[in-house]
């Protein structure tokens, strides 16, 4: 080479590579890191209050939605753009409605820069975190829609033809609203009717009889339970109404207030230990840990599994497996009696508002976003949702005159059944790491593939809820 | 003949200097100066908090995981496949048999290999991932499927579901995905090593083994030591979070065995609402991504073979 530079070029390519190793990762990181920006959008002018526009909304003015695109799909809140268009013609065209999965990386930035959108459907993996958002103040306050009259009653308040609960679960502990949940999700055991049939049985109501129907599947080849282990916090949706039942609904509330061994109760441990049976005598579908929630669900409407722990929606995620059995029957039963002592009757099942959506503080038209609730909780708009994705709305109604899809009418005599034994664990909407994550993967996963006995799960979640009370960092609630 | 030499050299690297400045310096002050605030993301109000992110860092078990994860990869990725790398190329391009015309020359069939082996890196990361997600299936998979067919029937493992196997399993994937692009670059690099060394060695009796050590990867080591640093940050970087998010359990799991860092500071900012926390764990991917070019640097120093 024989250069007499004093630049040593090995050294120089040398340095600028080290410069690159240190750059390249650290800009993906940092790219999440878009800043705290400023200004954003403006707020538009509130048209003029009357009968037909309670909210006053200025019906010029453009709406931005974004809608979680997930079990429910995002027609439902098109039609219901639709109906907005219609009351108020001049937007035509200035509407815009777009869906993603991905809302939490959607739209961190836009809150961040101070122009979020008029309306989001906060749901989903990527689900922003409600207790932040209330903390720093990035909400409105939807009480002006509660007190409006509804679209199809002038004479009744929006609030008064609510489902019970939801109003209650949009509010963090002061008086104002901050979330509408849109959809009502029936939590608990979803299975086939026809499946059963074949085996000659019926919904178990008690665990014995649970135990022995998986039996006499086995005997056939068919697993009792399945499961999504990839996401195994859908395990709480039997399993919590199950602690409730067994126990009273007092545990959850001490477990939700992450009061001190609040896990460590008998019935925690009861119930963990049922489960656990189901795992220890085979009753499982092998390989369930390993599944995500399309795989398990998929297993199951095939009919190698009887039972999976699930919400409402399963009846629209799974339609196309279901549909290939015209006999399916979906259905969901209330958690099984343990014992003739469990402290509630058989029908306690899991009840609650799903499809959280927020009018962000800063919307540029923060009354058309609540406009277009209003008008997603009307009748129509309601059995749209119904009919188009077989799941009650938290609108009290919208049944009528309508053929509800087979589980959702299973879903429908659930409630009535268990009349006020419904049951809400705030567990999933106030603390979702600990929920998902810690709990979810981190110890109910680990019990249900054997990894963990029942009592090593609950000293390990014991640990991880005082560990969450303990972290400053996380905003608690009580109920 | 030196005299402004400097100012003629930076004279050419203000532009470019200033870019560099803009876009990569200044995210990393700003990045630094946010992990120093409880900044949750979701608004841009926020206060200084000191250094009790960091504090924090050392409590959280989780961030431990991730650190030993990360580490693991960062260990174990690059050798794997730059080994497996080398040892293909080495097949392809010297290890065949000898034939008439050619002293040296790779395996029959070494063309459709290459295509072979490259042809992974077509494919995009995610779509790698789902592949081996589907693969992993334990109810439905092909791995364990095969495990059927050839009448293991006992042996079901639960793969991404068993955490004593899942980031093997990960790995593997990312393995798979990598290691076509440095069988081309460790192609490229041997057919410009001079045919008479080969000749020159293969008089002397030298055997494959011998070559290989005493004449290929001497020649090859600037490029293996590139391929190093490149491996060594897809270990830490995007790859890792992409393949752990989309395969994993969770993801980040079972119980926080395939956890990384990239991953962490992602749930960090997107699901749980606290960006400042997230950004000192970034800045602590910076402080291992700074070790180890340090120890590659290091290691990598020697005299370059010239001819």
């Amino acid at each position: 080479m024989g250069s007499t530079s004093e630049f040593n070029r090995r050294d120089l390519v040398k340095r600028a590579a080290a410069l690159g190793i240190v750059a390249v990762p650290a800009m993906s990181v940092l790219s999440a890191c878009a800043g705290a920006g400023s200004g954003g959008g403006e707020k538009v002018e509130k048209g003029k209050k009357s009968a037909k526009n309670p909210l006053a909304v200025n019906e010029s003015a453009g709406l931005d939605v974004v809608i979680f695109d997930g079990g429910f799909g995002d027609k439902y809140a098109k039609d219901a753009q639709a109906e907005y268009i219609k009351a108020f013609p001049k937007t035509e065209g200035k509407i815009k409605l777009s869906s993603t999965q991905k809302i939490q990386s959607t739209l961190q930035p836009r809150f961040n820069g101070g122009n979020p959108p008029d309306l989001v459907d906060n749901s989903g993996a990527e689900q922003m975190d409600f207790g932040t958002l209330v903390a720093k103040d990035q909400l409105t306050d939807l009480t002006p829609l509660l007190d409006a009259p509804s679209i199809d009653d002038p004479d009744k308040k929006v609030r008064d033809t609510l489902r019970p609960g939801v109003v209650e679960m949009g509010q963090f502990g002061g008086k104002e609203t901050w979330i509408l949940y849109y959809a009502y999700t029936v939590y608990g055991v979803w299975y086939s009717k026809g499946n059963l049939r074949k085996l000659d049985a019926e919904y178990p109501e008690t665990w014995g009889d649970m135990l022995a129907l998986c039996a006499k599947a086995k005997k056939k080849g068919i697993a009792g339970w399945t499961y999504p282990g990839k996401y195994p916090y859908y395990l709480p949706f039997s399993l919590y109404p199950f602690i409730a039942k067994i126990g009273g609904t007092e545990v959850l509330r001490k477990i939700d207030n992450l009061e001190p061994n609040a896990w460590k109760d008998p019935a925690v441990k009861a119930a963990f230990d049922a489960y656990y049976e189901l795992y220890k005598k085979g009753y499982v579908l092998k390989g369930s840990p390993g599944l995500d929630h399309l795989q398990s669900q998929k297993a199951w409407a095939e009919g190698k599994a009887l039972f999976i722990p699930n919400g409402s929606w399963v009846e629209n995620e799974s339609a196309k497996q279901i549909e290939k059995n015209p006999d399916f029957g979906l259905a969901v039963g209330a958690p099984s009696s343990l014992s003739a002592s469990d402290k509630m009757p058989y029908g306690t099942i899991w009840a609650s508002g799903g499809e959280p959506f927020i009018v962000p503080r800063k919307a540029s038209n923060a009354e058309g976003g609540m406009e277009l609730l209003r008008i997603m909780l009307g009748n129509k708009s309601s059995q749209n949702f119904i009919k188009q994705v077989s799941s009650l709305t938290s609108f009290n109604g919208g049944t009528g005159g309508i053929t509800l899809p087979p589980g959702l009418a299973s879903a429908q005599a659930a409630l009535q059944k268990a009349g006020s034994n419904i049951v809400n664990p705030r567990l999933q909407d106030w603390y979702v790491a600990l929920q998902k994550e810690r709990i979810g993967v981190g110890a109910l996963g680990e019990m249900m593939a054997g990894r963990l006995t029942p009592d090593e799960a609950i000293n390990k979640i014991q640990k991880y809820a005082d560990d969450t009370r303990d972290d400053s960092s996380v905003k608690k609630y009580k109920r | 003949m030196q005299h402004g030499k400097y100012r003629f050299i930076a004279g050419f690297l203000v532009l470019p200097l200033a870019i560099y400045a803009i876009f990569v310096i200044s995210p990393f002050v700003q990045a630094i100066y946010y992990s120093f605030t409880d900044w949750t993301g979701l608004s841009p109000d926020m206060k200084m908090v000191g250094f009790g992110n960091y504090a924090r860092l050392f409590q959280d078990d989780i961030f431990w995981a991730a650190v030993g994860n990360s580490v693991t990869l960062l260990l174990l990725l690059p050798v794997v496949t730059l080994s497996l790398g080398l040892f293909f190329a080495f097949m392809l391009n010297v290890g065949g048999r000898r034939r008439k015309k050619a002293v040296i020359g790779g395996v029959r069939g070494s063309g459709a290999y290459k295509i072979l082996y490259f042809f992974p890196q077509v494919l995009s990361i995610p779509i790698v991932a789902l592949l081996f997600q589907f693969a992993y299936n334990p109810e439905s998979g092909a791995l364990n499927a095969f495990f059927q067919a050839i009448g293991l029937d006992t042996v079901q493992p639960d793969w991404l579901g068993d955490p004593q196997l899942a980031l093997w399993c990960v790995m593997a994937a990312m393995v798979w995905a990598n290691v076509g692009f440095y069988v081309v670059l460790f192609s490229a690099g041997m057919s410009s090593i001079p045919k008479d060394f080969y000749e020159a060695a293969l008089l002397d009796g030298a055997n494959r083994l011998n070559t290989f050590f005493r004449i290929t990867l001497p020649l090859l080591w600037d490029t293996v030591q590139t391929g190093w640093i490149y491996m060594g940050i897809l270990a830490l970087d995007v790859s890792a979070f992409a393949f752990v998010q989309i395969m994993s359990v969770g993801p980040g799991g079972p119980d926080y065995s395939t956890e990384v860092l990239p991953l962490y500071v992602y749930q960090k900012t997107f699901r749980d609402g606290q960006a400042g926390y997230a950004t000192s764990i970034g800045v602590s991917l910076l402080i291992v991504t700074l070790i180890f070019s340090a120890i590659v640097m290091r290691l990598g120093r020697r005299e370059r073979l010239e001819f």
